[in-house]
């Protein structure tokens, strides 16, 4: 179990997050979700080790993060970034090596290169595996950022909006592989997500968080609900049933609340 | 049935990982190929010179008679002066692919970064102020302490305010014209006999190597290719982006500081004894990756290798092509080395090549 207690992450003025209580449990989905500039980023950044909270404790399994070392926390959960640059030329199967990386000291043994080629073969990416990263297209991309994590073999996968900029095809794609990895292998996922239907359909928890707090959690049916959205997101939504999971219909903003806060206080 | 599947996807699976390694024989049989060419530009260069020494002769001479006039030739003429160029070489290029790797900057290199300029200074402070007592260490630790200086500054930039890589390379080359205009200076002020000393060096001379200088200067460049060879993974993850690298367990702070300062180390060995070689730091890595991709594992081996080709040609085409004239080896650097690389530039299509 993954478990965040008390975080706080904030740069010199702002705070962004505050006093974030989260669990992950082995073989669910989580989803993360609120506005543009909420601190879903910044949580899962903070839970990867990218950077250190200002308070508060991680634990993954029993182990507080803070104390592990980068290689012992990079084989205990990975993380999958909204995208990669790259700079310079490297191949498919390299840029899936790469999350080997925690368990190579000099070179990639046998057993690393068997591993990426089992991984590129199970998602579909054997045709392209010496083509060139930056050539591919955004959905190959993010299967690639994908494989690399799942390369990295932890328990705990982080994924930061893996469905922005794909086509439908690969959002049902991405989503799918990593639901069908979450069940059969028994790792937990936190995916920090825009589109609430996606979200809502794929995940067994969510969280809402607006302005850097949790306004509300737990299953898709308890927080995706018409106050809470409209609070939230500032948003009038319908919602109906599609196949047991609820599905969101924008109506309309409700007046740009934001600003009128802004001069009220 | 199923066994049929089975075996159908271990094939498959095999495939993938025997073109891989396939893939990786086909790298190492291209730095395989760049030790054949460098050893036949050395064998070249041994048998060209101002005097009437032969191949044959030049060849017996440096395995067998251990006397006479083309032992001495080879020995003390020749010989020194084609290693330090293959040193030369080899640094550069090492230092420019390390530069390029932690500032994940096509355009870095030790020479667009303005280290090769302060470098350089550093060596002139040691000709001028060291006075009779200047010996190579002292050229060799004040090249140093300069090249490290601007690294320092390069990456201070970079830190503060994530700099992209165009401000980078402004702020190298505002580096790259202080160095410049203080050498300057210096040779302003200085005695005829020091502007003598620093203009002959600053043309990027090998005549005046030794064993002993070449001694420093292999020290200060081959100490830390292990442990470059060793972070090649790390410099990989790195071109992926810091946050990337961070979450595969990459210390990236450590990387990039001890990376700069074994980098400053390299380019300041390169240069500290021939001057300020530009080019050959910039265009030797993008060669090497041009034709075997961006894996550092093989990248810096192949660089350096074609690095030092490169200077040894321009070297010994130099000093014969033209002779008893010599031409100053960063002129000829330039001559063979920006063909080239349009050539590669022109077949390939890339943002930045």
């Amino acid at each position: 179990m993954l478990s965040v207690d008390g975080l706080f992450f904030g740069y010199k003025n702002t705070t962004i997050l505050k006093n974030l209580e989260i669990e992950l449990h082995q073989g669910e989905i989580l989803s993360i979700v609120g506005p543009n500039g909420t601190g879903k980023t910044t949580l899962l950044k903070c839970i990867t080790g990218i950077i250190k909270p200002n308070k508060g404790t991680i634990m993954i399994d029993g182990k507080d993060a803070s104390r592990m070392s980068r290689m012992a926390h990079a084989k205990c959960v990975g993380y999958v970034p909204q995208s990669s640059p790259s700079k310079f030329p490297i191949t498919v199967f390299d840029a899936v090596l790469m999350g080997r990386r925690p368990y190579i000291t000099w070179k990639p043994s046998e057993k690393d290169l068997e591993t990426v080629a089992d991984i590129l073969k199970s998602m579909d990416l054997e045709d392209i595996a010496l083509r060139d990263f930056d050539q591919l297209s955004g959905g190959q991309k993010q299967k690639v950022l994908l494989a690399r994590a799942v390369a990295q073999d932890t328990d705990y996968l982080l994924l930061d909006e893996p469905t922005s900029n794909l086509d439908l095809k690969h959002q049902m794609e991405v989503l799918e592989m990593i639901s069908s990895m979450v069940k059969t292998n028994s790792v937990a996922a936190m995916l920090a997500m825009h589109d609430l239907n996606l979200a809502s359909r794929f995940s067994d928890r969510m969280v809402l968080l607006n302005a850097g707090e949790i306004f509300c959690s737990g299953e898709p049916q308890q927080v995706m609900t018409l106050e809470n959205i409209r609070s939230v997101y500032g948003v009038e939504v319908t919602i109906s049933q599609a196949n047991g999971h609820p599905y969101i219909l924008p109506i309309g903003s409700t007046g740009h609340s934001g600003i009128k806060k802004c001069f009220s206080s | 049935m199923c066994i049929q599947i089975e075996e159908f996807r271990d094939f498959y699976m095999q495939d993938i990982c025997e073109q891989y390694k396939d893939f990786s024989t086909r790298k190492l049989f291209f730095i395989f190929l760049l030790v054949v060419v460098l050893f036949g530009v050395v064998l070249i260069a041994l048998s060209q010179g101002a005097s009437s020494v032969g191949f044959f002769e030049s060849f017996k001479a440096l395995f067998g008679q251990k006397t006479g006039l083309a032992h001495a030739i080879v020995w003390k003429l020749r010989l020194p002066r084609i290693v330090m160029a293959i040193l030369v070489g080899c640094g550069l290029a090492l230092a420019g692919s390390v530069f390029q790797a932690i500032l994940k900057n096509p355009l870095a290199s030790p020479y667009t970064l303005g280290i090769a300029s302060s470098s350089g200074f550093g060596a002139v402070v040691a000709i001028i102020f060291g006075g009779s007592y200047y010996s190579q260490y002292l050229i060799a630790g004040s090249a140093f302490f300069f090249a490290l200086l601007a690294s320092l500054l390069i990456l201070g930039i970079a830190r503060f305010k994530s700099a992209t890589p165009e401000t980078m390379i402004l702020a190298g080359i505002a580096i790259m014209f202080l160095f410049s205009s203080l050498s300057s200076l210096l040779q302003y002020m200085g005695t005829v006999e020091e502007v003598h000393e620093i203009v002959f060096w600053f043309f990027g001379s090998l005549s005046k190597v030794g064993w002993k200088e070449i001694g420093v200067a292999s020290a200060m460049i081959l100490l830390p290719v292990p442990v470059m060879l060793r972070w090649s993974w790390d410099f990989n993850l790195l071109a992926a982006g810091d946050e990337s690298a961070k979450a595969l367990g990459v210390n990236v702070t450590r990387i990039r500081m001890f990376g700069v300062i074994f980098a400053s180390l390299i380019t300041a060995a390169a240069i500290c004894f021939t001057g300020v070689i530009g080019f050959i730091g910039l265009v030797a890595p993008h060669i090497a990756r041009m034709v075997i991709g961006g894996d550092h594992w093989f990248l810096l081996p192949a660089s350096a290798l074609i690095g030092g080709i490169l200077v040894l040609a321009a070297d010994t085409l130099g000093r014969t092509c033209w002779a008893p004239q010599v031409i100053p080896l960063g002129i000829v650097t330039s001559f063979i080395g920006v063909p080239f690389f349009f050539y590669l530039l022109m077949k390939k299509k890339r943002e930045y090549w």
